[in-house]
Parts: C-alpha cells; sequence; structure tokens
C-alpha cells in the first residue's frame, strides 16, 4: 500500500488510457483497507483508483506506477470455488526515494490485490499484464507531469534499473542470476579484446627482434661479445620465431601438417631431455610457451600430433590403454621402457608411481603408465594395499620355488 | 598343530593381490593353491570359510600388513574348483570344501588301504577309517567326515565298495 501515491487524475504526456474497470476493492496484502467500490483505471504507466465520477472530473485519486510491478498472477477463487477468480494479485517492488505521499508510509506487505466483485474481465487482465511487460515508462521520456509538481516528479530517480534489481522470489533470484551472467560475459570479452590486441602486436614484435638481430649482427664490432650473446638469449627465449598460424595456410589439414611439422622441430630436443616420453598436456604447455602469443588450441596439437607418424616425425603420438596420450620418441620402445624400469625395480625393492616419477624425472602420469607397460611384458607385479599401489619385481617368474 | 614353513611367496606383498599379467597371475594361482593345500593338510582341516577367511593367518600376513580380499580368495578357490581340487559346499559359494588330494585319489588310497589289510569284503565302520587304530599314520586319518563320504562315493559309482547305513552309524563295505 505503501506504493501508492495521491495525484490528480490526469494523464501524463506520452501515457495512454487503456481500460477501465468498476466496483474494486484495494487489500494491502491480506488487509482490507478502506478503498471500496472504487473505479479503476489502467494506462500504459500507471493503475488509478478513485471514488465512483472521481476520475473522470479529473479529481485526487490513488495511482500505483506499473514500474513497481513485477509479477502478476490472479488469486484462486473462493471456498467452493464458484464464479472464478475475483481478486488480481500485484507483487511489488521495494518503494523509491523521492516518491509522492500516498494513502500509507509503510506496509508490511510486498503486494497488493485489486478486488472485482463482478469478477475479473479477462480482457482487463491481459491489458494489465501486456502494460507492465510492454514497460511503457522505459521507452518514453522521463514522467512530466502537467501540474506543478513537476518538481518533484524531475528528482525521482531513474526507474529502470532499480525495477531490475532487488527483489524476491523465484522471479528474483533467476533475474539476478541473468544479470551475473550478462556481467561475466561483459567482462570476458572485453578482456579477450585485449589478448587480441596483443596477439595483432606479437608480429610486429617478432619482426622488430628481427631486424634488432641482424643490426647485431652487422654491427658486431659495435656491441661487446658478451652483449651479443646475452641479447641472442633474450630472443632465443622469445620462443619461435615464426609461429605457423592458421591464416597462413589455406586449409585445415595443411595447417595440421605445418603444425606437427613445427611440433616434431622443437620438441626432440625437449623429448630426449625429459626421457623420450611426456604428456600431451605437458606437450601442449611447452609448444604454447615457446610460440608466446600465437597460441594453439588442445585440439588443433591433438590433430597436429596424430599427423607426426604420417610426416616422417622421429617421435609420434600415442595413447596408453588407460587413455592417457603421450607423445613418444620413435626410440622409446616399450621393452626399453619396461627394461629400464625394471633394472629401477630391482634397485629399489619396490616402487609406486610416485617415487618412480621422481627417480626418473617424469610426470607420475607417466611413471605409472611406465610401471603398467612393464608389467604388461611380465617384468612386474603389483602390490594392491590400503597405501596405495606399488610394484615389486616380478619374482614369481624369475624366482623358482 | 604341526609348524608350517611358508613359502617365500608369503612374505612377498604381491603375493597377496591377484596380478592381472597372465602368466605370472597363472604362477601365482599355483603358489596359492599349494599353500591352501599344505595349510590345510598340515592343520587336518577341510572347509574354508570365505566369509571369516580373514581370521585365519594363511590369508592375513599380519609382519608385512597384507591381506588377501575375500574376492581374491574366491578366485582362487574358483580355480581350484576347475581342477577339482575344491567345491563350494552352499550356493552363495561361502564354504568350500578343499581336497588336498582328489576325491579320486583318496578313493583308491582308501580301496588300496582295505586290500592290504585284507578287509575286502567286510564292513568296517566310517569312524574306524578316520579314527581307528588301523589307519594311524594313513593320509586320511582323521579325514573331514563329507570328504570320506563323497570319496567313498565315488568309488562306490566304480563297483569297487557300498556305503552301509546301520543304526545311527555308517559303513563302508569294500568289494
Amino acid at each position: 500500500m505503501d506504493r501508492f501515491e495521491y495525484i490528480e487524475a490526469r494523464l501524463f504526456e506520452g501515457e495512454n488510457y487503456l481500460k477501465r474497470e468498476k466496483n474494486v476493492k484495494i487489500y494491502d496484502g491480506e488487509d482490507k483497507t478502506q478503498y471500496v467500490d472504487g473505479e479503476v483505471v489502467l494506462t500504459s504507466h500507471r493503475i488509478l483508483w478513485g471514488k465512483p465520477g472521481d476520475i473522470p472530473k479529473g479529481l485526487t485519486c490513488l495511482s500505483l506506477p506499473l514500474y513497481y510491478v513485477f509479477c502478476l498472477e490472479e488469486e484462486s477463487s473462493g471456498v467452493f470455488g464458484l464464479g472464478g477468480p475475483k481478486r488480481i494479485i500485484l507483487h511489488l517492488g521495494p518503494a523509491l526515494p523521492g516518491k509522492r505521499p500516498g494513502p500509507a508510509v509503510v506496509s508490511p506487505y510486498h503486494f497488493v490485490k485489486f478486488s472485482f466483485k463482478d469478477g475479473i474481465d479477462p480482457l482487463f487482465y491481459k491489458a494489465l499484464s501486456e502494460a507492465v511487460n510492454a514497460k511503457a515508462w522505459e521507452r518514453s521520456t522521463p514522467l512530466t507531469s502537467p501540474s506543478s509538481e513537476s518538481a518533484v516528479t524531475s528528482t525521482r530517480p531513474p526507474v529502470a534499473p532499480v525495477n531490475s534489481k532487488i527483489r524476491s522470489g523465484i522471479v528474483g533470484i533467476e533475474r539476478s542470476i541473468e544479470e551475473q551472467h550478462r556481467a561475466t560475459d561483459e567482462s570476458i570479452s572485453v578482456a579477450f579484446q585485449d589478448l587480441r590486441k596483443l596477439m595483432e602486436k606479437a608480429k610486429e614484435m617478432v619482426s622488430i627482434s628481427k631486424t634488432i638481430s641482424t643490426k647485431i649482427r652487422e654491427k658486431q664490432g659495435d656491441i661487446s661479445e658478451d652483449d651479443t650473446v646475452r641479447f641472442k638469449s633474450y630472443l632465443m627465449s622469445l620462443g619461435i620465431d615464426d609461429p605457423v598460424t592458421r591464416d597462413t595456410f589455406r586449409s585445415d589439414s595443411d595447417y595440421y601438417v605445418g603444425l606437427a611439422q613445427q611440433i616434431s622441430d622443437m620438441m626432440v630436443a625437449v623429448l630426449m631431455d625429459c626421457g623420450g616420453i611426456m604428456s600431451l598436456a605437458d606437450v601442449w604447455c611447452r609448444v604454447n610457451r615457446a610460440r608466446g602469443l600465437e597460441l594453439v588450441s588442445p585440439e588443433d596439437l591433438l590433430n597436429a600430433c596424430k599427423l607426426l607418424q604420417s610426416i616422417g616425425a622421429p617421435m609420434s603420438l600415442r595413447k596408453f590403454p588407460s587413455g592417457a596420450c603421450v607423445l613418444q620418441l620413435n626410440s622409446q620402445r616399450d621393452e626399453e621402457v619396461a627394461r629400464s624400469t625394471s633394472q629401477l625395480l630391482e634397485e629399489n625393492g619396490n616402487l609406486t608411481p610416485v617415487k618412480l616419477s621422481q627417480l626418473a624425472n617424469v610426470s607420475v602420469l607417466l611413471a605409472r603408465e611406465r610401471l603398467y607397460t612393464t608389467e604388461r611384458l611380465g617384468l612386474a607385479c603389483r602390490d594392491e594395499s590400503i597405501e596405495g599401489l606399488a610394484f615389486y619385481p616380478n619374482l614369481f617368474l624369475t624366482k623358482s620355488s | 598343530m604341526a609348524e608350517i614353513t611358508w613359502p617365500w611367496q608369503y612374505n612377498f606383498p604381491p603375493f597377496f593381490t591377484i596380478q592381472p599379467h597372465a602368466e605370472t597371475r597363472a604362477k601365482q594361482l599355483e603358489a596359492w593353491q599349494q599353500l591352501i593345500t599344505d595349510y590345510l593338510k598340515t592343520t587336518k582341516q577341510s572347509t574354508i570359510d570365505v566369509r571369516e577367511s580373514q581370521n585365519c593367518p594363511v590369508f592375513n600376513n599380519a609382519t608385512i600388513n597384507r591381506k588377501l580380499s575375500q574376492e581374491s580368495l574366491l578366485i582362487i578357490l574358483e580355480e581350484m574348483g576347475k581342477t577339482g581340487r575344491a567345491a563350494p559346499v552352499d550356493k552363495s559359494k561361502n564354504v568350500w570344501e578343499v581336497y588336498w588330494h582328489s576325491l579320486d585319489e583318496w578313493g583308491n588310497m582308501l580301496y588300496n588301504w582295505a586290500s592290504s589289510n585284507g578287509l575286502n569284503n567286510t564292513v568296517c565302520t566310517l569312524f574306524e577309517i578316520r579314527e581307528g587304530d588301523n589307519t594311524v599314520g594313513e593320509e586320511f586319518h582323521g579325514l573331514d567326515m563329507n570328504v570320506l563320504i563323497k570319496a567313498l562315493k565315488a568309488l562306490e559309482v566304480k563297483g569297487r565298495c557300498e556305503l552301509i547305513e546301520f543304526d545311527d552309524n555308517q559303513g563302508v563295505k569294500f568289494f
């Protein structure tokens, strides 16, 4: 009830008359009020309530701006279900500051009911819900009343943002979630704009570094040897100086072949350092680290790695029975792995994947795969206990009973 | 109770995990079967209750803190069942009879004993066979009643003996 205002019954500029209904009672939440047997006029912006005959004469009446309404429903009919619904429930948002005086200052309820003595006219209900949904007040310029009270109206804060904020009920929750999504979306797209700009600059950066390095080479005499070496090492750490990008290829498959070639070139040395085998996730990190800014997606990398064998690279993609994907040097054969692992087993008595990963300097995932491989070839046996999975030299086969 | 000499596998932790590698597994199961048979033979038992297996030192090595799980034991017992060295007593496969000789072997052993003692065509009670003074030193002395009856029934099928019931006692007549 505290959302109602006293106002003279006149239409504002841009406001349209929609519908009229008679014999209407107002409830403040569940409570009856003194406003009975009145006349209701629905406009595109407000609901007006007045004593019969007052509204056409332009006398003072009650006004409920529609921007307070965020949800309306028909109250289910009386105990015996006779005569169809008679009341419309309007769920209201909180009262806004700067509101004109009304019949109540505070109200414990967040809804009001309009009770229609003759039942709800479906057309009225429809017009009301359409008016609420149309939000005519958001489109038009701020309401200016023709009366002298215009000053008061103009101080009213913009309605729309408040309208979609603090709301109770499921609708309120849904709206706030929606808003959060929108905000996240925006911040993501802003973030990526920056990234895109960075990537546009990447090529320039590379070319600048190239010209610098050629200049250095030409003017070898001017700069000391030390400086040159240091600067070169900086340049090296910039990574691949001409990353293979999708733009330079006509089709995806060409792109993948190019990418595969590059991966094979750059990974050979790395793989040798790491014992000949590396999980695909690590490969992805290495490749992107080297590329710097022209990043490749995991999917592109996977597709490129699948082609490694066909382009005759010294390594290939391998999928373990457990589903783990690795890049493996061709020289790294199962038998080799099993033999070295079983040697480690003999030396240590038993090994868990974690322990092996520390000993052999590989990831735990790969260490586990190595142990499984060794087991598959009958050179190890497993021990599952509460302490976890461990592997032992396969005494069952080697030791005669 | 005679002291059991544990095989080396008993103190080898992987022994208590069923191995996935086929060849290894075969060796492991073989070792288990040997161990179970030896243990039961030494302790003169014929049945294993899977549910209570963990209380038995064979399946629970406290020194290396390893236990054979019930599922693993069931795998071993079923493997033994395939070669006729064990058979489930109940349908839920909780209790198993383990034969440290196959039923045929038992039957032959009993028959040979009867023949060599000149007991053919005479009736002797099962009690005599199991607990009698004559059989001390024989392997089937103190053999589980159920196993004994099964062995004799197998022999009966071959027509070399006949099981006889009298009063509340059971006897057997060798031919």
